[in-house]
């Protein structure tokens, strides 16, 4: 329980003023959520992944901090465009780090869960397809991990609440 | 990272009006605070106030009768019961430790209720490792202290209890006589101390009428400068001193003794309790319009802690559903509205403020609360100018949320 300085770069500060591709998209086929609102840190992506495999738009919904808004916004400016392959090998969360200017330490765990939810909704693309393909992994991916991890600690915390509650 | 904030900083230029309600986390030091307080720099009472020489005197007495003021706003029966300390931290460090240290062979548990400021948990943490052990009180949805726990709690071992008199964040003032009663009841040897800060220059505080053993007051929550507060230790009681060094004027707390920083503290007490009841109504009458405002203004919020004359006249906390509180902050700042929140957004696992859960809020309510404090200062236009800034802030984040973050 302490703060620490979060000193934002000038990129996350104009993201979070004017995010890019924010909201719901109508005509979406894949959608993918990770975090949870106990973290006060949870991202959704909206996908339209068209029949070459190619994220034709992206947008997104944010819970979360300044630097969990632009990461998110980032992402889908980093990522339009592109084949699913590449965004699953190309977008890591270093680079989503990098790209907007630098993030405190303590915030590197929003970038994280942004790739974390992207890598999801590709998954999920997929499964909805009925078939895998090669260079897909079939273990879990740093990201993934991460998020599942504070999905888990968020849950527990939440248990942990109840539980005190009916006592 | 200075770059960064250069950057952030720049972002705020043209603000059309800047209201600072963030009183919980530091304040603006008046005028009349700084004037009382700069000739003590250069122009008198420089000196060490226990050496031999007339800057020396000037500042002993200066000290002397410092302390005396602060004594009889407290309602202390003598000077010698006030020790200044740098600030609030300080002084709960040297209570808890202190007297846990000094009254050890009686026993080593300590009692506090769920809702201590940080540094009070974090000093029962730390006393874990000398061998007590703490109990944490639980408080009601409104944060008033389960008494029948309290009661509960206390045994022959316990050699402290604390309990704040206001709580920092929500306001809610404990019924001390009471919850003094029924520890001294169990065991009359348990020494009772309340951190007192937030309580201090709102409503009355009276350390004999109370019975208090201890007490802690802050400069910097009623307007003084940071950098110092007061423990009040009734005379009798037995507190070590928890740092070791060249003893002064006060034989609880070593170094050079801040002179000019006592008589800002000092200044700011007299400024407070100067026309009290106009004062408090002034600032009652602010929080009231800030509170009324908002609930009147958003849909989807809560406010938190207690009602009417329960709470301090200044505190208002309000959880603002399907919104962030750290992203609200940033928002409000670039429009020149000054608030903190209880979103912990600073950890890996963002642990929100220990208070509003204890209160049985969910985390997503206390993520998205924000804390405000008014003071004598504010005036009816700074509080439209938030009222009308704020929903247009809230309604951004929520756009940002979406149907994200609903739980």
């Amino acid at each position: 329980m302490s703060r620490v300085p979060l000193p934002y770069t000038q990129k996350v500060l104009d993201l979070f003023r004017n995010p890019k591709n924010l909201g719901k998209l109508e005509d979406a086929n894949v959608i993918s959520v990770a975090g949870n609102p106990a973290c006060g840190d949870m991202i959704t992506f909206y996908m339209k992944i068209n029949e070459q495999d190619v994220i034709e738009k992206i947008s997104f919904e944010s819970y979360g901090c300044a630097a969990n808004i632009a990461t998110a916004s980032i992402v889908t400016e980093m990522i339009k465009g592109l084949h699913v392959e590449n965004a699953w090998k190309d977008v890591t969360w270093k680079k989503v780090t990098e790209e907007v200017g630098g993030l405190p330490s303590v915030k590197f765990h929003c970038g994280i869960l942004a790739v974390g939810a992207v890598k999801r909704a590709i998954r999920k693309y997929y499964e909805q397809k009925g078939s895998a393909p090669d260079w897909l992994p079939k273990d879990f991916t740093f990201e993934e991990k991460q998020a599942l991890e504070e999905e888990e600690l968020a849950q527990k915390l939440s248990k942990r609440l109840k539980a005190a509650e009916e006592k | 990272m200075v770059e960064n904030v250069k950057a952030l900083l720049k972002a705020h230029e043209n603000l059309k009006r800047e209201v600072y309600l963030d009183n919980e986390n530091s304040t603006v030091v008046p005028k009349e605070v700084l004037d009382e307080m700069l000739p003590y720099y250069s122009k008198k009472a420089y000196g060490n106030p226990t050496l031999t020489h007339k800057p020396g005197w000037e500042a002993f007495e200066t000290i002397m009768e410092s302390a005396q003021k602060i004594s009889k706003f407290l309602g202390a029966k003598i000077l010698e019961e006030i020790t200044f300390t740098p600030g609030a931290t300080e002084a709960n460090n040297l209570a808890l430790m202190g007297a846990a240290f000094a009254n050890k062979h009686k026993g080593t548990k300590i009692v506090i209720s769920e809702i201590e400021p940080i540094n009070v948990l974090h000093v029962t943490d730390l006393l874990k490792k000398f061998g007590f052990t703490t109990t944490k009180v639980p408080v009601d949805t409104e944060g008033f202290l389960d008494l029948e726990k309290l009661k509960e709690a206390v045994d022959k071992e316990t050699v402290l209890a604390s309990v704040s008199m206001a709580n920092n964040e929500i306001g809610t003032l404990q019924p001390i006589k009471e919850a003094l009663g029924i520890v001294k009841d169990k065991n009359p040897e348990t020494l009772f101390h309340t951190d007192a800060s937030d309580a201090y220059g709102r409503i009355p505080v009276n350390v004999q009428d109370l019975k208090v053993d201890l007490a802690t007051v802050s400069s910097y929550k009623i307007l003084g400068p940071r950098g110092i507060g007061a423990l009040y230790v009734k005379e009798g009681v037995n507190v070590d001193k928890i740092l070791e060094g060249q003893i002064g004027t006060q034989k609880l707390w070593p170094g050079v003794e801040n002179t000019p920083l006592i008589v800002g503290f000092t200044k700011a007490s007299e400024l407070a309790f100067q026309d009290f009841e106009e004062n408090v109504a002034h600032i009652r009458k602010m929080r009231d319009k800030l509170v009324d405002g908002i609930l009147g203004e958003l849909a989807d919020v809560k406010f938190n802690g207690a009602k009417g004359d329960k709470r301090v006249p200044d505190n208002a906390n309000i959880s603002i559903l399907r919104c962030e509180g750290e992203a609200l902050t940033i928002e409000l700042s670039l429009k020149g509205v000054y608030v903190s929140s209880g979103s912990a957004c600073s950890r890996r696992l963002l642990q929100p403020s220990h208070v509003l859960v204890a209160i049985g809020r969910r985390f997503s309510e206390a993520h998205g609360s924000i804390l405000m404090k008014t003071t004598r200062y504010h005036t009816e236009e700074d509080i439209t100018y938030v009222l009308e800034v704020l929903p247009s802030a809230v309604n951004r984040i929520r756009g940002i949320v979406g149907s994200t973050g609903v739980d």
